[in-house]
């Protein structure tokens, strides 16, 4: 079943078509910028509320035009699109309110505003990307934009940083142009497909399609943090924290971590994949980076270094979710894409607050900061618990089912990995709670950066950190992530 | 019905127009602007008889080739035309905010109108001959725009660059002398039919190092740097977006006709090529000026062009010329948007040294953004025309198995990202500035042209598809001839 496209194209274009006018105000119009940001966000949320009923009843969308002979620019709306648009969606929303509170009085917000709205516009294109060429240009759009907000400061650190970032992000942009041309040359199609398309090309040239697999999932592997392509995501942390945490948590990785989904499951096709002897080796560099992501977050005194090596851990879960090869484990992994962004996104928001509110900028000052700060602070709590995997939060649904899919893949190290890094994350985790609940302030209560934060601060972890609760409470209640991961999983499986 | 025929007057309004505007110094701006929107809208008539014949040819005075002159446009020529046209008319219109000096005003515009003339000429020439002329037109109102600013490195640049030009056109002359001693025919229908020998080789040798020279490839480059750094930022803007292009249009133009008799050739243009993108890399990465940085990276886009030429060997030359003609409109669009860009940004903050611009406290945005965008082209990043064109490039070189291009083209993409970026830290970076920071200064008309041409380099890339097919009419390299 197919409809007129246009709710799709609307959705892309509502943050692709603020972001000029956002540009274009003046630095003083902060009331009528806070009104564009917050409206536009809003409606987004709507029409993908509204898309969301629709792709759920089975309709699929889909708008192309030619740009190339052959080769078109194509926006697809389908289930696992749906899965990252909603996200980044209703992520967006909450992030433009804490974004306006934090910068409130900081210099050029119309630039920050105007690439924070053309970065959303390019995670939305990636999501519903329909061919890897479309995906390709919503990738490297994505890159382009988030550069100027890392350097947003415009200090020699910030300046180093993004030259990092830069030289990571676009030269794995660069690869995944060479991977897309080779599937380009070699299958004839960019296109998307759920059982993958490249059957044909495997039976006559496996070697050439093995080496695809992995330009491919090198390329977007920069972006997931796969080690040893995850250097970017620490010093990246030198961003404003709105920006840390929903560009750094959730739509810069994700992409990666959604790029291979999509490559793994509809360009190669979970079968082929596994029969080219590829999936298990991507298994174990997933393995491999979660353990060393959690041992580096907890050498970490820096609380959004912890947390970005924190990141590189846990978005390898996705990344090995997929490469287990099992629908178990696949449910997890997408699972995954969407509690981790919810918990992260509470932590960089929660430590954002205590930078603003107390000056705290490391582990080893976070003595007593619960009882100054305690809304943040139990959101702060209730997003690590869930991380370490407390039932029946969400970080303990996605690590049940990759569980379980590990058994099912008949990989028991799996169940060894998955407790050896609850219990990384309990190390790196339980102290600064221990510290935030149980300790005193000490001389911290000197400091004289304290200042209130206003509501617009304080509102957004706590409602990230109650979603955080829901999706791992009523994890099976309809339309919850877990059941749409299930929906979409039977498609990819084609089951 | 037709009252006067389109190619006549592509060529001859703006010859008038550069007449007009010499003889009346004082509405030279205007008359100027009036030649390029008139030449413009003759244009957009040859291109819809394009789109309904697909070649289009009148022959001067009723004589037919060999005896007569003929101008002929094609799908190719047209693209090339209108990209000459589009982007001379926002140039022209940057041009009358930025030139603010009397003298230069006034020498402008006669020398860009005999500019349009020498280029409209070379797109709609059909014998080698007139070729000739044409750049030597060119190449005097290239100089003349070179040294307009007047300063002592401008003209000390302007005469290395006359230097080269003249040595290339009496290169390219040579060449011509030989062809008409061989074949006593100068017309390109003429010279398919010539038997390849030795002195066809010889003369195909002459006339396409001259070429080379004034297209300014590696290492026949020596002076275009310099002059385009040099130059008051609308001529550079003309000399960089449009003049090498003519050249290069007239070498692929001439192998069409005139095949290169070796596949070893087509390599060693290729291999020319890389020396262009990594040499001229090297020194965009070393160079302490913006508009010589931007200048540097012309040679390293004249260079990923001869690429594009030889990515798949001689067999596919056939479609090769596509990615070569795409990356060329590309590179006419982006680079004029950039040193207009360039321009004001050195007009504002007083200076261009790139290691300085951080600690200037006038910042002006709308100018570096323009700047951003053209870059975005001119790395090649989607979906800007420059991806479409390298997307191409790479495409038939790796279909053909030539992976060697591929990679120098992925060099060359990240070396690119590399020397801009040291820009972009400069726009950027604000813990260096003497003081507060200024308050911005407003828009001014000058802005608008570049901005409007980088977002044409942009937003032109989603209309490959179309483009594509419209270069392709008349057969410009295909079955017909």
């Amino acid at each position: 079943m197919t409809e007129t496209p246009f709710l799709p194209l609307f959705i892309l274009l509502t943050s692709l078509l603020a972001s000029p006018v956002l540009f274009a105000l003046p630095e003083s119009a902060a009331r009528l910028r806070t009104g564009i940001n917050l409206g536009v966000a809003a409606v987004k949320v709507a029409l993908v509320a509204w898309l969301g009923w629709k792709v759920g009843q089975g309709v699929i969308y889909d708008v192309s035009f030619t740009m190339l002979p052959g080769l078109d620019f194509k926006l697809q709306a389908d289930p696992l699109a749906m899965l990252f648009i909603s996200l980044s969606a209703i992520l967006w929303l909450i992030t433009t309110v804490y974004s306006v509170g934090y910068l409130e009085r900081g210099p050029h917000r119309a630039r920050f505003f105007g690439f924070f709205s053309l970065c959303v516009a390019a995670t939305v294109g990636i999501a519903m990307a329909g061919n890897l060429f479309t995906f390709l240009i919503f990738y490297e759009l994505l890159t382009l934009a988030t550069y100027p907000l890392v350097i947003h400061r415009g200090s020699a650190e910030a300046l180093r940083a993004g030259r990092i970032y830069l030289i990571y992000t676009l030269a794995g942009g660069l690869v995944l142009l060479l991977g897309t041309l080779g599937l380009w040359v070699l299958a004839g199609t960019t296109d998307f497909a759920p059982g993958g398309i490249l059957d044909d090309v495997v039976a006559e040239n496996r070697l050439a399609a093995q080496m695809l697999f992995v330009v491919l999932v090198g390329a977007l592997g920069v972006k997931a943090a796969l080690v040893p392509f995850h250097a970017w995501l620490p010093i990246a942390m030198v961003a404003p924290a709105p920006v840390s945490a929903l560009l750094h948590a959730v739509a810069v990785v994700k992409a990666g971590a959604f790029g291979i989904m999509r490559v793994v499951y509809e360009v190669f096709g979970i079968e082929t994949a596994q029969a080219l002897g590829l999936t298990a080796p991507l298994a174990a560099l997933a393995a491999v980076t979660i353990i060393y992501g959690s041992l580096k977050a907890i050498t970490q005194d820096d609380i959004k270094k912890r947390l970005a090596y924190s990141t590189v851990s846990q978005v390898s879960y996705i990344t090995l979710g997929v490469a287990l090869a099992s629908p178990i484990a696949a449910v997890g992994a997408m699972a995954h894409l969407i509690h981790q962004g919810l918990m992260k996104i509470t932590m960089f928001m929660a430590a954002g607050n205590l930078a603003e509110g107390l000056g705290v900028k490391k582990v080893s000052q976070m003595d007593g900061v619960g009882r100054d700060m305690p809304g943040t602070m139990l959101a702060f709590s209730a997003a690590a618990l869930a991380m370490i995997g407390l039932p029946p939060l969400a970080g303990f649904v996605s690590k049940w089912y990759l569980a379980q899919g590990g058994l099912d893949a008949g990989y028991g190290w799996v169940i060894a990995l998955l407790l050896g890094s609850s219990l990384l994350n309990a190390i790196y985790f339980l102290p600064m709670l221990h510290r935030a609940w149980f300790r005193d302030a000490g001389a911290r209560d000197q400091t004289p950066a304290r200042r209130r934060i206003g509501w617009m601060l304080a509102a957004p972890p706590i409602t990230t950190a109650l979603m955080v609760l829901a999706v791992g409470g009523f994890a099976n209640a309809p339309f919850s992530p877990l059941e749409w991961t299930r929906f979409v999983v039977a498609i990819e499986y084609q089951e | 019905m037709m009252m006067v025929d389109p190619l006549i007057l592509t060529l001859f309004l703006p010859l008038f127009g550069a007449i007009a505007a010499f003889v009346l110094p004082r509405a030279a701006a205007w008359v100027g602007l009036l030649a390029v929107l008139g030449t413009g809208v003759a244009v957009a008539a040859l291109a819809r008889a394009v789109l309904a014949e697909g070649e289009v040819v009148t022959q001067l005075g009723g004589w037919a080739p060999p005896l007569g002159i003929a101008l002929r446009a094609d799908g190719l020529s047209v693209a090339m035309l209108a990209m000459t046209a589009g982007v001379g008319l926002l140039v022209s219109i940057g041009a009358l905010d930025a030139l603010r000096d009397l003298r230069e005003r006034q020498y402008f515009w006669p020398l860009w109108l005999l500019l349009l003339t020498g280029m409209n000429g070379v797109y709609l020439g059909t014998d080698i001959f007139n070729l000739y002329v044409m750049i030597e037109v060119i190449a005097l109102a290239a100089v003349g725009l070179t040294v307009l600013s007047g300063t002592k490195q401008a003209v000390r640049a302007g005469l290395e660059y006359m230097y080269a030009s003249i040595l290339g056109a009496l290169l390219f002359l040579m060449g011509v002398g030989f062809v008409y001693l061989q074949a006593g025919r100068l017309d390109f229908a003429g010279l398919i039919a010539v038997e390849p020998s030795g002195a066809m080789s010889a003369a195909l040798a002459l006339m396409v190092v001259g070429l080379l020279l004034k297209t300014a490839l590696f290492p026949l480059h020596f002076w275009l740097p310099a002059a385009h750094a040099n130059a008051t930022a609308p001529a550079s803007a003309l000399l960089s977006g449009l003049v090498v292009k003519a050249a290069l249009y007239i070498f692929l133009r001439l192998t069409t006709y005139m095949p290169l008799p070796d596949e070893i050739l087509v390599t060693l243009i290729g291999t020319l090529g890389a020396g262009a993108v990594l040499w001229g890399g090297v020194q965009a990465l070393r160079a302490e000026r913006l508009k010589l940085l931007v200048a540097w990276s012309t040679v390293v886009q004249i260079g990923l062009i001869f690429i594009a030429f030889a990515r798949a060997g001689q067999v596919g030359l056939s479609e090769s010329w596509k990615a070569a003609a795409l990356l060329i409109l590309a590179h006419g669009v982006a680079k004029s948007a950039m040193f207009l860009a360039a321009g004001r940004i050195k007009d504002e903050i007083g200076h261009d040294r790139i290691a300085d611009l951080d600690k200037s406290d006038t910042r002006p945005t709308l100018a570096q953004f323009t700047f951003a965008l053209a870059a975005i082209s001119i790395i090649g990043l989607p979906p800007s025309l420059g991806f479409i064109g390298k997307w191409t490039l790479m495409e038939g070189a790796m279909a053909a198995g030539y992976w060697h291009w591929v990679a120098v083209t992925m060099i060359g993409t990240l070396m690119s990202v590399a020397y801009f970026s040291r820009v972009f830290a400069g726009f950027l970076r604000f813990d260096r500035m003497r003081g507060e920071l200024a308050e911005h200064k407003g828009w001014a008309l000058a802005d608008a042209a570049p901005l409007t041409l980088a977002i044409a380099a942009i937003s032109l890339g989603l209309m490959a598809a179309p483009i594509l097919s419209f270069i392709e009419l008349g057969y410009p390299f295909g079955a017909q001839q």
